[in-house]
C-alpha cells in the first residue's frame, strides 16, 4: 500500500519535472539577451509533417532564404535576423502550442500559419499577446476578422472566389457552370462558397455542384460524370493541383472537354510527376506567381531555390519570400529597433503595412487595407505550349 | 491469525480508496506546483498552454479506460464522442454568446455537451452491446468517422428568423444579411469564447476520477465487471446485461464529452479533421489507456500527460521529432508490455531491489 502512494508520488514527480525541465530559455540556445548580439526574432509556423508538409515546407525555405539575402546585406535597420520555424502538422491545437514555443524562443514577429484552420486559432493567440503577424497562405476570412495585427499576404478567398466569377462572366467563358470542391477543406469550400454567391449576381448557371473529401480524392469519375450530364461547359475547380491533375487525366479520358478554370491553388499543375502536360493545355488559373516567369526577381529567386532546396518553387513559397521583405519594408520605415516591445512593434507595423506600396514576385504595388487583406490584381493566365501566358 | 486476516480483509477493502486519494493527491499536488510556477512567471508560454489539453485528453483517456478495462468492450470512437462534446458545446457557447453572462453560459455547455456525448453513446450502445465479439469496436469506429463528416457538411446558421440548416453549402442556409453563420462545415466553428482554465479543467478531472472510481467499486460495477470476467456467470446469475453495458457505456462517453467541452473552449478554431477528432485520435487516446495500464485510471492521465508533452518537448530535434517520437512510443510499449522485459524487470526492477533488501533485513 504504502509502496503504491510511494510509486504514484514518484510518477508525479517525474510529470512536474517534465513540466519544470523545460523552463525558461531552453527553447532557444541563442536567447537576446544572453548572446549581446540584439537581433530581429521572425518566427515560422506551419506543416513541415503530415499531408500537408509541402506547403509548409516550401514556406520555410523561402523564408530562410530571404532571411539569409538580408543578413549577407546587412540586415534590418543594421541588425541581423534570427529565423526560428515549428512543425505544426496543420492542426490548430499544434499551431498553437508551436506559437507557445517561438513565444518562449523570444518571438517577435511572426510569418505564418500556413494553412487557414491553424492560422484563425493562433491569430486568436497573437491578438491577445499583440504581436505582428504576416500570414503567407491563410486565405480564409477567419484568419483576419477582427484582428487588427493579422496581414494576409496571399488573396482572400472571397478575392479569389468573386474575381474569379467576375472574369468568368465578363469574357463570357462559359454559360453552364459545373463546380467541384472539397468540402473537407476550408480554402476549397472557402472559395466555392464566395464564386457562388458572385455567380449568382452576376447571372452565371451554375448546372452542377459536386464535392469530394480528403478521404477520397483520387478518383473523380463520379463527379466528372455528373456534370458531364448535365452538360456543363466550364468547370471551375478551386483546389490543389495534385488532385487537379487527377481531374484533367480523367476528364480526358471520358472524352470530356469543358474549359477548366482553377484558382491559385492549380500553381504547380506543370511539375506533377507522371502527368501529361498536354492534357492542361487551355486550362485557366489564377496566380500572382509563376515559376517560369521571366522578370529578374522571379528568375532569381527560382534559380537561388532550386540550387539550395533542389525542387521549384510554388506560390506559397513566394509569398513568403515576399513576407519577409514587406517586414523589412515596414519596420525600416518605422525606423525600429529590436529592443522595442512586442507591443510596440506590433502597432508600428499595423499602421506601417498599411502605407506600404510593395512590389514583390506575386504582386506589382500590394497594398493591405485594415481588415488585413491585401490588394494585388489577381492575373488570370492561361496555359499554352507547357507555359503560363497571360490570359488577357 | 485472525487479527491478520481482518486486517488484511479491511486494507483490501480500503486498498482502492487509499488509491484514490493518492491519486487525488497526486492532481492536486501537480496543479498547485503549476500555479505556483505560473505565479512567479518560471512557467514557459508552453507549458501554460498546454495545461488544458493535458486535462481534456486526460479525462477522454479516462472515459476509455472504463469502457476498455471495465466493460471489456474495444471502443474505437472515443475521438467522436468528444468530437460531439466539443463541437454541441461550442455551437452553444457561441449561439448565445452575448445573450447569457459568461459564467453560467459556460456550465450550461458543459451540461449540453456531457448530456450528448453521453445520449449519442446510449444510441450506439442499445443495439451493440446486445452483440458480442468486436462489433462494438467496429461500429465505433464508423461512428467517428460518420461523425466527423457530417460536421464538415454541417452548415448551421442564425438569424432573425431563427436557426438554419443545411447540408449541401452556406448559400443554401438562405440567411438574411444580418445573421451569423455558426458551423461553417468543412471550415468548423471559429470563435468560441475561451473559458478553459487549467482551475476548471483539473477539477472535472478530480471529479471524473471520483465518478469513476465510485462507479466501479459500487454494486452496478461490480455488476459490470462480472459481465466482463465471465458473461455466461453473470447471465445465469441473473444480471441483466445490457442494462449494466449501457451504464458503464453511456457514462464513459459522456466522459469523453467532458473532455471535448474543455477542449472547445480552449481553441478559437474548431475543425474537424483526422487528426482532431478521426480515428488518429482515437487509437491515440487508446495508446493512452494501454499505455498507462488497462483498468488503472492515474495510469491514464499519466500516460496522456507524458505522450502529450513529449512530442513538444521533442521540437528541438527538428526533422527528426515525429521519426524520435514513434521510437520512443514502441519503446515504451515494449517495456510496459513485452513478456521477456515483465520478466526482466521482475528480477531486476526496483520493487525487486526492494524486495532483496527486506530479504537481507
Amino acid at each position: 500500500m504504502k509502496r503504491r502512494v510511494f510509486s504514484l508520488a514518484l510518477c508525479a514527480a517525474m510529470v512536474a519535472s517534465l513540466f519544470v525541465g523545460c523552463g525558461k530559455g531552453s527553447a532557444g540556445s541563442d536567447n537576446v539577451d544572453t548572446s549581446g548580439e540584439l537581433t530581429w526574432r521572425i518566427g515560422g509556423i506551419g506543416p513541415i509533417t503530415g499531408g500537408a508538409a509541402q506547403y509548409g515546407q516550401g514556406v520555410k525555405n523561402a523564408i530562410q532564404l530571404a532571411v539569409d539575402e538580408i543578413n549577407a546585406d546587412g540586415g534590418i535597420n543594421g541588425y541581423q535576423i534570427a529565423f526560428n520555424f515549428q512543425d505544426d502538422e496543420a492542426d490548430p491545437q499544434k499551431a498553437v502550442n508551436a506559437y507557445n514555443t517561438l513565444k518562449d524562443w523570444g518571438m517577435q514577429i511572426l510569418e505564418g500559419t500556413v494553412t487557414s484552420g491553424a492560422c484563425a486559432a493562433v491569430s486568436e493567440e497573437t491578438y491577445a499577446d499583440r504581436m505582428f503577424q504576416l500570414t503567407p497562405s491563410a486565405s480564409s476570412t477567419s484568419v483576419t476578422e477582427n484582428h487588427d495585427n493579422t496581414f494576409q499576404i496571399c488573396f482572400s478567398d472571397p478575392n479569389q472566389g468573386t474575381v474569379s466569377a467576375d472574369y468568368i462572366a465578363d469574357n463570357k467563358l462559359g454559360t453552364k457552370i459545373g463546380i467541384i470542391y472539397d468540402s473537407s477543406d476550408p480554402y476549397s469550400s472557402g472559395v466555392y462558397q464566395n464564386f457562388a454567391t458572385e455567380a449568382k449576381a452576376k447571372g452565371l448557371d451554375i448546372v452542377a455542384t459536386e464535392a469530394f473529401t480528403a478521404d477520397n480524392k483520387t478518383d473523380f469519375s463520379t463527379q466528372l460524370q455528373k456534370c458531364k450530364s448535365a452538360d456543363a461547359d466550364l468547370l471551375f475547380l478551386p483546389f490543389y493541383y495534385t488532385e487537379g491533375s487527377i481531374v484533367l487525366t480523367q476528364a480526358d479520358q471520358m472524352g470530356y472537354t469543358p474549359t477548366m478554370f482553377g484558382v491559385d491553388g492549380f500553381d504547380g499543375l506543370l511539375g506533377v510527376e507522371n502527368f501529361d502536360t498536354k492534357l492542361a493545355e487551355g486550362v485557366y488559373l489564377l496566380t500572382p506567381f509563376a515559376a517560369d516567369s521571366e522578370d529578374e526577381a522571379t528568375k532569381s529567386f527560382v534559380s537561388k531555390y532550386e540550387e539550395q532546396f533542389k525542387g521549384t518553387p510554388n506560390q506559397f513559397a513566394a509569398d513568403a519570400y515576399d513576407g519577409v521583405y514587406i517586414i523589412k519594408e515596414a519596420l525600416e520605415a518605422a525606423d525600429l529597433k529590436p529592443d522595442a516591445s512586442n507591443e510596440d512593434i506590433c502597432d508600428a507595423l499595423i499602421s506601417g503595412i498599411q502605407d506600404i506600396n510593395y512590389n514583390g514576385l506575386t504582386g506589382e504595388g500590394m497594398t493591405w487595407n485594415d481588415k488585413g487583406e491585401v490588394s494585388k490584381a489577381p492575373k488570370a493566365v492561361i496555359i499554352k505550349d507547357g507555359g503560363y501566358v497571360s490570359a488577357e | 491469525m485472525k487479527m491478520e486476516k481482518l486486517k488484511k480483509l479491511t486494507t483490501g477493502s480500503n486498498k482502492s480508496t487509499t488509491k484514490l486519494i493518492a491519486t487525488i493527491a497526486v492532481i492536486v499536488i501537480l496543479y498547485a506546483v503549476m500555479t505556483i510556477l505560473d505565479a512567479t512567471g518560471s512557467l514557459t508560454s508552453l507549458m501554460k498552454g498546454l495545461l488544458v489539453p493535458v486535462c481534456a485528453y486526460s479525462l477522454v483517456a479516462v472515459g476509455l479506460n472504463l469502457c476498455v478495462g471495465y466493460l471489456g468492450e474495444l471502443s474505437l470512437g472515443h475521438a467522436g464522442f468528444m468530437c460531439v462534446g466539443a463541437f454541441i458545446s461550442a455551437f452553444f457557447s457561441k449561439a448565445f454568446r452575448g445573450t447569457i453572462p459568461d459564467v453560467p453560459r459556460f456550465i450550461i455547455a458543459l451540461v449540453i455537451g456531457t448530456f450528448f456525448a453521453g445520449l449519442f453513446g446510449f444510441l450506439i450502445a442499445i443495439p451493440v452491446l446486445r452483440l458480442r465479439g468486436d462489433y462494438l469496436a467496429i461500429v465505433t469506429l464508423a461512428f467517428g468517422e460518420i461523425i466527423k463528416n457530417v460536421i464538415n457538411v454541417l452548415y448551421v446558421g442564425i438569424d432573425g428568423k431563427g436557426v438554419h440548416f443545411s447540408l449541401k453549402d452556406m448559400m443554401a442556409l438562405g440567411m438574411e444579411p444580418d445573421g451569423t453563420v455558426i458551423v461553417n462545415g468543412a471550415q468548423g466553428i471559429t470563435g468560441t469564447p475561451r473559458q478553459s482554465t487549467f482551475t476548471i479543467a483539473v477539477l472535472l478531472l478530480i471529479v471524473a476520477v471520483i465518478v469513476t472510481h465510485n462507479f466501479v467499486n459500487s454494486r452496478t460495477g461490480r455488476a459490470v465487471k462480472a459481465i466482463r470476467d465471465n458473461q455466461i456467470a453473470a447471465e445465469t446469475v441473473g444480471l441483466p446485461i445490457t442494462k449494466y453495458k449501457l451504464i458503464a457505456f453511456t457514462l464513459s462517453a459522456a466522459i469523453a464529452g467532458v473532455g471535448g467541452v474543455l477542449y472547445a473552449h480552449n481553441i478559437s478554431s474548431l475543425t474537424a479533421t483526422t487528426n482532431t477528432f478521426g480515428y488518429n485520435m482515437s487509437i491515440m487516446i487508446l495508446v493512452y489507456v494501454v499505455l498507462g495500464g488497462i483498468g488503472n485510471f492515474s495510469g491514464s492521465i499519466i500516460a496522456a500527460t507524458l505522450l502529450i508533452l513529449l512530442p513538444e518537448m521533442l521540437r528541438g530535434l527538428a526533422n527528426y521529432r515525429m521519426l524520435i517520437y514513434s521510437i520512443v512510443l514502441i519503446a515504451l510499449m515494449l517495456f510496459n508490455w513485452a513478456p521477456s522485459i515483465l520478466k526482466w524487470r521482475e528480477e531486476h526492477g526496483l520493487k525487486a531491489i526492494i524486495k532483496k533488501k527486506k530479504e537481507v533485513q
